[in-house]
């Protein structure tokens, strides 16, 4: 909560110190100033910042609103809650895609060090990790999409179906209509792979290294003395240390993510969040940046959340109330 | 092993081993560690090649990079444009090659402003305590809890695109990541034996800081800081990429990037070429980086270190 306030005044201080004149912006070219001065009253810019973030904060907490949107002139929480779900599945299945391979990838790695494997992986995490977003983005779009014409490169969907929840594999599924779900599944490949190729080699680097660590400590000398198989040392005793590093990470890495879908969404042409975001930015459209910054903000607050209790699963020490080193 | 360099170098420190002071041997040490390592010696040349290209750059181009000659709209690659030609008939080459120094001068003088910014405050935080570190901690965590590339765009945004404004907003979002650095590594230096001794030695307070904390929280930053290059180049591409940043017609890599976007099924060499070059240069500064840490890392250094001894026969 305190970091969400802390933001919020972040941001509000940025907008604050926006030399352009917002009101002037949204009221377009040939608006009178009377219209400018009007418009200016309406969303609070004639006041202080403090007298500002009480405004919103009221409306938010009183009446669940985040204000109108100066541009699209829609309730900002609409157009929020009407893009969420195509940046969510997005960033989701990254997400997924980076954890099912990176970890992995990252542990045979540390087993295998110094062979073939090792040095394959290590050179994919180094590109992955080198490699500019924007960039890879375009380059897949050109080789699969333009030369080779396997996968569509833009937009979520081709054909219309009954939005039930907005995420579309899901409502396709609900739809019974399997046409929309090959479709909507081809075009999250090429986007969602974009986004995990770049956070997997982050998390490729982190599990290797820190499954190396664990694997020179004493109680894995211990165990091998004891002569327990190798599969219970590595995956028993190993891992479940090893793997509490990359979990943080990728708790981080979420942020990121949603920092990633902002480019993402612009190059494959993805109606969500991250295009909206950069829109209003560009068109100084104040109550839709702070809208969205909430919400990012909420989700790391979340995913920091789940983090902490991956934790508490995983290692004894923090469920019982110990710190962790 | 015995390359003619290293024996040249070996027979010097014979000389010298003597006056060795101990900071100079331990550099010794990690430039020897950083040599043996190919990948950090690949990642130290691409650096020192781009680094060469941001200074010279705009003297070994073969064109000028704002000449526009539209009768040469879109020409592939060949001879005369190694990268061929974009929308204004510019030659690509010659743009990624003047580009090189803004793209190097964004990582240089962001990171030029939030390390120290960092090492202050994180220092004043990990030293002092109390209610400034609570302070000083509690706006870096806000600023740590979000993604910085989505501030830094906000930012930017604020203060209106340009390339100097994106490289304002990229350090205001970047030094609460050494501020954290620092104060942690404070914290962990103040309470070692050595500073301990130093106090009942009656060290005054600078002589504190300056000689026994700070020397000691370098390592770590010295990793990040190249590590961090790479990221700072990339974000201030992505920045300009999405329009943030710089603005036309310079020729920065990110921007070029997006100015060949549009055409990319025409035209591939135009975005294609600059976001080459943004890979590579990153790539060399983590392999840099990497090595670096390797290098310095306490545990691969001492078996390093017993080789190097017997090599240089202290």
């Amino acid at each position: 909560m305190p970091v969400i306030i802390g933001v919020l005044i972040l941001i509000f201080f940025i907008a604050y110190v926006i030399p352009a004149d917002p009101a002037r912006a949204w009221a377009g070219p040939r608006a009178r100033p009377d219209q400018v001065e009007a418009l200016r009253e309406r969303y609070h810019l004639n006041d202080p910042l403090y007298l500002q973030i009480y405004y919103y904060l009221k409306n938010l907490f009183l009446h669940f609103d985040l204000g109108i949107s100066a541009t699209t002139h829609r309730p900002v929480l609409n157009d929020l809650k009407a893009f969420f779900p195509a940046t969510f599945e997005l960033a989701f299945f990254a997400f997924l895609l980076a954890v099912i391979i990176g970890v992995p990838l990252g542990v045979i790695s540390a087993l295998k060090r110094n062979k073939l494997i090792d040095h394959f992986s290590r050179v994919i995490s180094l590109v992955g990790v080198s490699t500019p977003l924007f960039w890879s983005a375009l380059l897949l779009q050109f080789l699969l999409y333009f030369k080779l014409g396997w996968l569509p490169a833009f937009g979520r969907l081709s054909v219309e179906i009954h939005r039930f929840t907005g995420f579309i594999l899901l409502d396709s599924v609900l739809n019974r209509n399997w046409v929309a779900f090959t479709d909507g599944f081809k075009r999250l490949i090429l986007p969602s792979v974009t986004l995990a190729f770049y956070t997997m080699g982050y998390l490729v680097r982190i599990t290797r290294g820190s499954m190396l660590e664990v694997l020179e400590s004493e109680y894995v000398t211990m165990a091998k003395a004891k002569g327990l198989p190798e599969r219970i040392i590595y995956y028993r005793h190993a891992l479940k240390n090893a793997i509490i590093p990359p979990i943080t990470v990728l708790g981080i890495n979420f942020g990121w993510l949603l920092a990633g879908t902002v480019l993402l969404e612009t190059i494959f042409a993805w109606p969500g969040m991250g295009r909206y975001a950069a829109g209003s930015i560009i068109q100084v459209d104040l109550p839709a940046i702070v809208g969205y910054t909430m919400v990012v903000a909420l989700v790391m607050i979340i995913s920091n959340l789940i983090v902490d209790i991956a934790y508490s699963i995983i290692d004894p020490r923090v469920r019982v109330g110990g710190k962790l080193q | 092993m015995k390359s003619p360099p290293f024996i040249m170098l070996s027979s010097r420190y014979r000389i010298l081993k003597k006056r060795l002071h101990p900071l100079t041997k331990e550099f010794g040490l990690t430039l020897y560690v950083l040599r043996k390592s190919l990948l950090a010696m690949i990642g130290a040349s691409i650096v020192f090649i781009f680094i060469f290209i941001a200074i010279f750059g705009s003297l070994i181009s073969p064109y000028d990079p704002n000449e526009i000659d539209i009768s040469f709209r879109f020409y592939a690659p060949t001879r005369e444009h190694p990268l061929g030609t974009d929308k204004l008939g510019r030659d690509v080459f010659s743009r990624i090659l003047c580009g090189a120094r803004y793209s190097i001068r964004a990582g240089l003088v962001v990171l030029a402003i939030a390390v120290p910014a960092g090492i202050v405050l994180g220092g004043i935080a990990g030293l002092l305590g109390g209610w400034i570190d609570e302070v000083i901690m509690r706006i870096t965590d806000v600023f740590l809890s979000f993604p910085p590339l989505i501030l830094a765009m906000a930012f930017s945004a604020a203060l209106g695109p340009s390339l100097f404004n994106a490289m304002m907003a990229l350090s205001l979002v970047w030094w609460p990541l050494y501020t954290r650095l620092v104060r942690g590594q404070a914290l962990a230096v103040r309470e070692t034996l050595y500073v301990e001794a130093a106090i009942s030695k009656g060290a005054s307070r600078w002589t504190l800081i300056f000689r026994h904390i700070l020397p000691n929280c370098l390592s770590p930053i010295l990793v990040t800081f190249t590590l961090d290059m790479g990221w700072v180049i990339t974000a201030a591409a992505a920045l300009s990429f999405l329009g943030f940043g710089a603005q036309p017609p310079l020729s920065e890599w990110g921007r070029m990037v997006t100015d060949g976007r549009i055409y990319l099924f025409q035209a591939w060499w135009v975005s294609m070429f600059p976001g080459l070059a943004i890979a590579l240069t990153v790539l060399g500064f983590n392999l840099l980086g990497d090595g670096i840490r390797d290098a310095l890392d306490p545990k691969l250094r001492r078996i390093t270190e017993v080789k190097w001894k017997e090599k240089i026969r202290f």
